[in-house]
Parts: structure tokens; sequence; C-alpha cells
């Protein structure tokens, strides 16, 4: 059985598709078969942030539309061979994804891959509902930050109300809370919430913290998703990660601030 | 003045801007969850059905009909419809 996580949020630029990418890249090196499916139709990124951008042909909009099979679309990571990318289409209107047409391109990569991971658009219209419909997980994607935090709240409600789980009363999708953008040193100073903080108002599970990072825009410049970045922070947090979603229990890393010495703490440093 | 300052921030914590921000989310995001789950989306549509059976029947004003969903304590749920009744019983 296919395990489908969406990778969402509400807000936009809290990190879905660095996740997203991250998180793909992971599952695969443990390997397992990985497809990742970007459902920002119309604001396609998934590929620039995997470096595969040079090699779309055709897209998730064209298989729905019968004008490309499933294997001519898929572009298969040339650093991981067991994941594949399904990219979003960059100029089609965002109506051309439906229940229907959306769950036969999924049910058919059920049969070949072990995990679906759903990069869905930031908001909460149609393509950011389509991602989370047919969802098993949810990978709740926020910023220590009071409009991200209140926008994840309201995915929750609609992962609870508006997914195929909710209309037809199965077992709820399973929410995690992956907090990114992390600055343990400014929430030391009390100029940012605590991952308690976070998790207080949530109530969800926490499934990571990835600390604010200058590995991630590096990542993203050269098309090489964080997680390879295997001496970085950002990356050994995404590793961290994988980890606890295949069932391991990891200790949470990068928590604190990085001490200062005693002489530099009280004389200003 | 650093070793004066980090002991006057144990004072200061509870008016950190983190707090602040905490503060602001615990009360909009419960109200937030309250209205969601007054309000199921399906509840417009329930009236309007409602409202047309009704009407096959006897004499329904909107304003002599109100529908109210409200959770009580623990896991109960009430639907309550409020009809003020005329004198015509039938339409014809």
């Amino acid at each position: 059985m296919a395990r489908i996580i969406v990778v969402t949020s509400g807000k936009g630029g809290v990190g879905k598709t660095t996740s997203s990418a991250a998180i793909g890249i992971g599952l695969a090196l443990k390997g397992h078969k990985v497809v990742l499916i970007d459902f920002d139709i119309g604001l396609r990124n998934l590929d620039l942030i995997m470096g595969c951008e040079r090699r779309v042909v055709y897209d998730f909009v064209n298989v729905i539309n019968g004008e490309a099979t499933l294997n001519q679309a898929l572009i298969k990571d040339k650093r991981v061979s067991s994941l594949s990318i399904l990219p979003a289409s960059q100029t089609r209107d965002k109506d051309a994804l439906t229940k229907e047409n959306v769950g036969k391109v999924l049910e058919e990569l059920a049969k070949t891959f072990d995990y679906i991971i759903c990069d869905s658009p930031a908001g909460i219209e149609a393509g950011a509902m389509m991602a989370l419909y047919y969802a098993d997980e949810a990978i709740v994607t926020t910023n220590p930050e009071v409009s991200s935090v209140r926008d994840s709240d309201r995915i929750l409600g609609m992962l609870a109300s508006r997914s195929r789980r909710a209309e037809l009363g199965l077992e709820p999708i399973k929410e995690h809370l992956l907090l990114t953008r992390y600055s343990p040193k400014r929430v030391e100073e009390g100029e940012m919430l605590s991952v308690e903080d976070v998790v207080d108002i949530l109530s969800i599970p926490l499934l990571g913290v990835i600390p604010e990072s200058q590995a991630v825009l590096k990542a993203s410049n050269s098309g090489e998703p964080v997680i390879l970045d295997i001496e970085s922070d950002a990356g050994k947090a995404y590793q961290d990660v994988i980890d606890r979603l295949l069932g391991e229990t990891v200790e949470f890393r990068f928590l604190v601030a990085e001490k200062k010495g005693i002489f530099s703490r009280m004389f200003g440093g | 003045m650093a070793l004066l300052d980090y002991f006057l921030q144990k004072k200061e914590k509870q008016v950190t801007t983190a707090f602040k921000a905490k503060e602001r989310l615990q009360i909009i995001v419960a109200h937030e969850r309250t209205s969601r789950n007054k309000q199921p989306d399906y509840l417009p549509q329930l009236t309007e059905d409602i409202l047309n059976v009704l009407r096959k029947y006897i004499k329904v004003s909107d304003e002599s009909f109100s529908i109210n969903l409200d959770k009580k304590e623990g896991n109960l749920n009430v639907l309550e419809l409020n009809i003020e009744l005329h004198d015509e019983k039938t339409t014809d």
C-alpha cells in the first residue's frame, strides 16, 4: 500500500517545496520507491528545487488530459534512481484537476511507488484542496510566526473536513508538524515563538524542526535538495525527519542556540 | 551592562514579543475553531432544503424560521429548528 503524504501549509513561502524535495530524496535514499508530485499548477517550482527543470517534457496536466502517459511525464532523478518527479504544468488553468482525474493518476502511481509525496500550492483554493484530498498523512509546514501558525490551523481544519478520509468517515489523516526556519537564538531572546508554543497552539505531533540555515538557499541555488548537504544543520534536521517518518524515535536537534562563553555573556559579546 | 540586562530580562519575560504572539494566536485560533465547528459546510444547504419541504405544506416566511446547530457539553450536538406557524395550515 502506497502512503500518500501531502506537504501543505496554507501560507506561502514557508518551505513546502524545499521540504517536499528533501523528504522525497531522503525516503528514496532509504531504498523506497518515491514519486514527488507538484500540485502547484501554473507556478511550477519543484523541478527547479530538484534540479531537473531542463528535463521537463510532459507534465501532470498532460497526463490528466491524456496527451502523455505517466511514464512519459515522470522524470527519474539522476542521483537516486528510485525517485521520480511529476512536474506541474506551467500554463494551463487550475481547473484542470478534478477529484476524479487526480484520483485515477494516484491510483496508477500507487501500483509502482511506496510513497507519493504531494507538494501543495499555497492558499486554500482548489489546487491546495486537490493536493490534500487523497492524503493518508499530512506534513503541515509552519514557520514560528503568527500568520503561518494561524494558516496552518486553518489547513488542519480542511484536513479534518474536506479530505476524502473525512468525507468517507475513515480514519482521519495523520497529521505531522514540521517547524521550519527556526532560530533558537531568537527564541531565547523572546523574539520568536518556541517549538513548545507552536505545538501548544496547533496540538499536533511534532515531526521535525528545521533550523534557519544558509544551506537552504545554497541548495536551491544549485538544485541539490538540502538533505544532500549532509554536513549542514538543515540537512541533518531533514535526515531526522526521514527517520521519524519511518517510525524511529530520534531526539530533536538544533533547538538551543550555540552557547556563548561566560565572558561574552557577562560583558556583552 | 550586559550583566544588568541579564537579570532584568527575567522580569520582562512576560512582555516579550513571542509571549504576545502566543497569546494573540491562542485567542484567534480558539475563536476560529469554534466558528468552524458551529457552522458546518452543509448548514446553508440544509436550511434551504428544510424550508423547501416545509413550504410544500405550510406558509413559512424567512423571518418566522430559524435554524441552529449547537454544541452542548460532551459529544452532544443539538440541531434546533424554530418555525412560527400562522393560522392557515395549508397553502391551498
